[in-house]
């Protein structure tokens, strides 16, 4: 309870310390605009459709990437996790790769896919696969020896060793890979699209800030900053009850 | 046990692990021989690293032996033998993820055990074990003791002639033990399966076993075989007897001098360290 409180205290405070800084003779409005219009805006967003084609680019980016990347991350994992050897030579390569700033490749995407959703798309996927195969190999090349011998002692087949055993006893781990794969997909979208775009939230935000519409672009940027919070709040329920649906 | 007939035959079972000149090469085993007849219990005792949990795994096919061979019921072990030997495991290995009964039934689905027969037999052998009030627990939910019984009633689900224990009450304080394993004689002796027990408690071995067969320091080979001589299903007065005491200390003197092995050897290579 009194987590939430502080919580709660830092986040008002930031506001307040927002708001002093805007008084007159503080921070210039075109640097920072008072919060108070900035949420008038943010108000508008909500309750008006002008935001919903570029919405609808990021999101549709952000699906194809989330569904590319985890695809292929658990097929892969699950590929290299069926041999030791594979696991040894794989796992510190895709976990090297990983530490690699993956949105360095973004500009070889730009030239390989064009300005448009591909791009996007494909950076979403190159940065969501990492956390989705590490975490697939972890969860099933890990699984207790004890449990497998044991199937193995009562005369499971591979079959059944993989739905029944390998599979309940990794799944949480799979699903934790794939709730950060969905969030950085979608973070990675966003941010390849404040760099070079044609359409989406990150578009949107950049041509506002070129155009010195800093409160509309504040207010953008709590939309999806607000995006992200509930991304990550029904990927993390999704995530518990996958858990607990599984047992 | 005279005139029963064979059941297991160990036949000059050596194991080694790593291949030979590598220093962090073990010889577990060497040449250990042991016959078992048909519905005995055996209980297997010696120093901690002698190779019983590698001789248990050899004989129910979970391991290969380097040389020799087991044979069950005349039968040349290859591989599990689901459909002759149960296992009940030292550590936990019951299913987090499923339900007491779920896991049991689990065991039989991996067996090949028909669906519809699967709930009554289930059912059925977690009474036998004492847990049929917790049948939709999950094993988080059970205490120590509970979880090596409900491991007892996936290995009974199983219908096996043979059961094979690797420690099964290690982990459970001395009264658990002591009232678990007079339950065991208990069962056991209703079922008539073929068992063998691998246990650190003397009082154990003696109070459950037809023989107590004594394993020499690693690498392990069979040293001495004791016949206990007491009707099944034990009585609790059995624990407090003279007899069982007399067997006991017997025990401890055989193995006394076995784990003295063991020790002196680790002294000697901790003063080589200095
Ligand atoms: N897979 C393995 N690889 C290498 N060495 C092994 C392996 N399994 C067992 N050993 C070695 O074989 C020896 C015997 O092991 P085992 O587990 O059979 O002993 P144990 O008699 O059951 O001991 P404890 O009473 O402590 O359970 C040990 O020294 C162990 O280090
Ligand atoms: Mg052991």
């Amino acid at each position: 309870m009194s987590k939430r409180l502080v919580q709660l205290g830092v986040l008002i405070a930031i506001l307040v310390a927002w708001y002093v800084a805007t008084l007159p003779g503080g921070v210039h409005p075109l640097l920072l605009p008072p919060p108070i219009p900035v949420f008038r805006n943010f108000g508008v967003l909500l309750t008006t459709s002008s935001i919903w084609p570029d919405l609808f680019v990021t999101v549709r980016e952000w699906v194809t990437a989330f569904c590319l990347a985890s695809t292929a991350g658990c097929l892969i994992g699950y590929l290299v996790s069926r041999s030791g050897y594979a696991v040894r030579v794989f796992d510190p390569l895709f976990a090297g790769l990983y530490s690699v700033p993956a949105i360095l490749l973004f500009p070889l995407y730009l030239l390989f896919f064009g300005l448009g959703a591909g791009s996007k798309i494909a950076i979403g996927t190159t940065i969501a696969f990492f956390p989705v195969v590490l975490n697939t190999i972890a969860g099933l090349s890990y699984v207790d020896k004890a449990y497998i011998t044991a199937a193995k002692s009562m005369g499971a087949n591979s079959a059944q060793l993989f739905w029944s055993v390998m599979m309940p006893a990794a799944f949480p781990v799979i699903l934790t890979g794939l709730r950060l794969g969905c969030i950085v997909a979608f973070l990675s979208i966003l941010g390849g699209e404040t760099i070079s775009s044609l359409a989406g939230l990150g578009h949107r935000i950049v041509s506002l800030a070129e155009n010195m519409e800093t409160s509309q672009m504040f207010a953008n940027i709590l939309f999806a900053v607000a995006m992200a919070i509930i991304i990550n709040g029904l990927v993390s329920f999704a995530e518990a009850r996958g858990r607990r649906g599984f047992q | 046990m005279s005139g029963a007939e064979t059941v297991i035959r160990i036949d000059g079972v050596s194991q080694a692990f790593g291949a030979p000149g590598d220093p962090r090469r073990v010889v577990a085993l060497e040449s250990a021989s042991l016959e078992i007849a048909r519905g005995e219990l055996l209980s297997l005792i010696g120093p901690s690293g002698c190779g019983k949990s590698t001789l248990l795994n050899i004989v129910g096919g979970l391991a290969t032996p380097s040389t020799g061979q087991v044979t069950i019921a005349g039968q040349v072990v290859k591989g599990p033998s689901p459909q002759k030997v149960a296992f009940v495991f030292q550590e936990n290995t019951l299913f987090p993820w499923r339900t007491v009964i779920d896991n049991v039934k689990l065991g039989m689905a991996f067996q090949g055990v028909p669906k519809s027969e699967r709930d009554d037999r289930a059912q059925e052998s977690l009474k036998a074990v004492g847990l049929a009030d917790f049948t939709e627990h999950y094993p988080s939910q059970l205490s120590g003791g509970m979880k090596q019984r409900a491991q007892l009633a996936r290995a009974l689900g199983l219908q096996t002639e043979i059961l094979l224990m690797d420690e099964p009450f290690a982990a459970l304080d001395e009264q658990t033990r002591m009232v678990l394993g007079e339950d065991l004689s208990v069962l056991l002796a209703r079922t008539g399966k073929t068992i063998v027990f691998v246990t650190h408690s003397l009082v154990e071995a003696v109070f459950l076993a037809d023989r107590v067969a004594v394993l020499t320091a690693r690498p392990g080979k069979i040293k001495k075989i004791i016949s206990v001589e007491e009707a099944h299903p034990r009585k609790s007065s059995f624990m407090t007897s003279p007899k069982l005491s007399a067997l006991r200390n017997e025990l401890y003197e055989l193995l006394h001098d076995e784990i003295r092995k063991t020790m002196t050897l680790r002294g000697e290579t901790g003063q080589s360290h200095e």
